[in-house]
């Protein structure tokens, strides 16, 4: 409503036109009808927003049950595997490695101590000649050694590849954990107004495996040395 | 010296028994938690017990207190190699009669000390 209205009233009414008065307030009562219906109208779309936020929410998260989360667990499983496979293959490339090394660095000792013998002329000819067939025979297979552990170390090296592919698939997974955090904390706010806060205080013995850098607990040691420190003022 | 190694994950006992070849003991045997490597310890075959904490079944800890409590197992040397690394678990692990403590990841070298050490105390108070 305006100052024009109010006078266009006073002026119909000191005149007497009962007619024009009606009018006026009836177009000032429409004006404010109007800005009443816009709040109505406002109000029913923010809750209509809300409900379907959270309808969004609701089916995201149901979704995410349904097929999210075992979609993962999956995942995470052939995660488990894969690391296992590559720890597996790579301890039996060491396993077979280790010993052709074994032998390998015994072999050598073995024919340096002699060489030295050789060198400083304490060898007898005879002994020599025993000498000079084990040099020839290591000679002749160390290629072979050699090769055996070179394609165990490649083995070794291509078992590294799972650090890719479970990186991979654990980024999937993290942005899944994501997905319910976020759907997960949007419905608490519509239902709750009061802060976020953890339900629950951990108990100091609770097992939590390996320390995550950025996120460790208060009272974790950092090193094994802290641990042997820890344990000699115990008097171990 | 036979040695009993305890983790629940295969890998973990193969690099342990790898590492304790390379320190020259070859006669060991592996269990997956403690359920499983109690009736192994109680046949009296064993000299050194080597654990992890968390494992399902039955726990390193727990198997550590079943150790102390049997009268024929009591003054088995047990060596916890476990990734919990708080102070209130090493000091439980310390009250309950653990030998030794090692935290994963840990090294070769690491190992071959500590199993030094548990020796060297044997010896000392024989």
């Amino acid at each position: 409503m305006n100052i024009e209205m109010a006078r266009e009233l006073v002026t119909c009414l000191e005149r007497g036109d009962r007619n024009g008065a009606d009018e006026i307030i009836s177009e000032i009562s429409r004006i404010k009808n109007s800005e009443l219906f816009q709040q109505i109208g406002k109000l029913t779309r923010d809750l209509h927003d809300v409900l379907k936020g959270f309808e969004i929410d609701s089916n995201r998260l149901s979704d995410i049950a349904v097929t999210g989360i075992p979609d993962a667990k999956e995942r995470l499983n052939y995660v488990m595997k894969m690391t296992s496979d590559a720890a597996t293959k790579t301890l039996e490339s060491i396993e077979e490695a280790m010993p052709v090394c074994e032998s390998n660095i015994a072999d050598t000792k073995a024919m340096h101590d002699e060489w030295i013998r050789f060198v400083s002329r304490e060898m007898t000819a005879a002994e020599f000649r025993t000498l000079s067939k084990k040099i020839s025979a290591f000679l002749g297979s160390a290629k072979e050694s050699n090769d055996k552990i070179k394609d165990k170390l490649n083995e070794i090296l291509m078992a590294q590849g799972f650090q890719d592919l479970t990186g991979q698939i654990l980024t999937r997974v993290i942005k899944l954990v994501q997905d319910v955090e976020d759907s997960l904390i949007k419905i608490i706010k519509i239902s709750k107004s009061e802060e976020l806060v953890p339900y629950a205080e951990k108990s100091a013995m609770e097992l939590e495996g390996p320390q995550i850098a950025g996120k460790e607990s208060a009272s974790a040691v950092k090193s094994q040395d802290e641990v042997d420190d820890l344990l000699s003022s115990l008097g171990f | 010296m036979k040695i009993l190694i305890v983790d629940d994950f295969s890998t973990m006992r193969r690099i342990i028994k790898n590492l304790l070849r390379d320190l020259g003991f070859n006669n060991t045997s592996e269990a997956d938690d403690g359920n499983t490597a109690l009736p192994m310890l109680k046949t009296g075959k064993f000299d050194f017990l080597i654990t992890d904490w968390n494992m399902p079944g039955m726990q390193g800890i727990d198997l550590l207190r079943a150790v102390r409590a049997d009268e024929e197992l009591k003054t088995m040397p047990v060596l916890l190699v476990t990734a919990e690394s708080k102070k209130e678990q090493i000091v439980a692990a310390a009250q309950a009669g653990v030998n030794g403590y090692i935290i994963k990841p840990f090294t070769a070298a690491t190992l071959k000390e500590k199993i030094e050490k548990i020796f060297e105390r044997i010896e000392a108070s024989k």
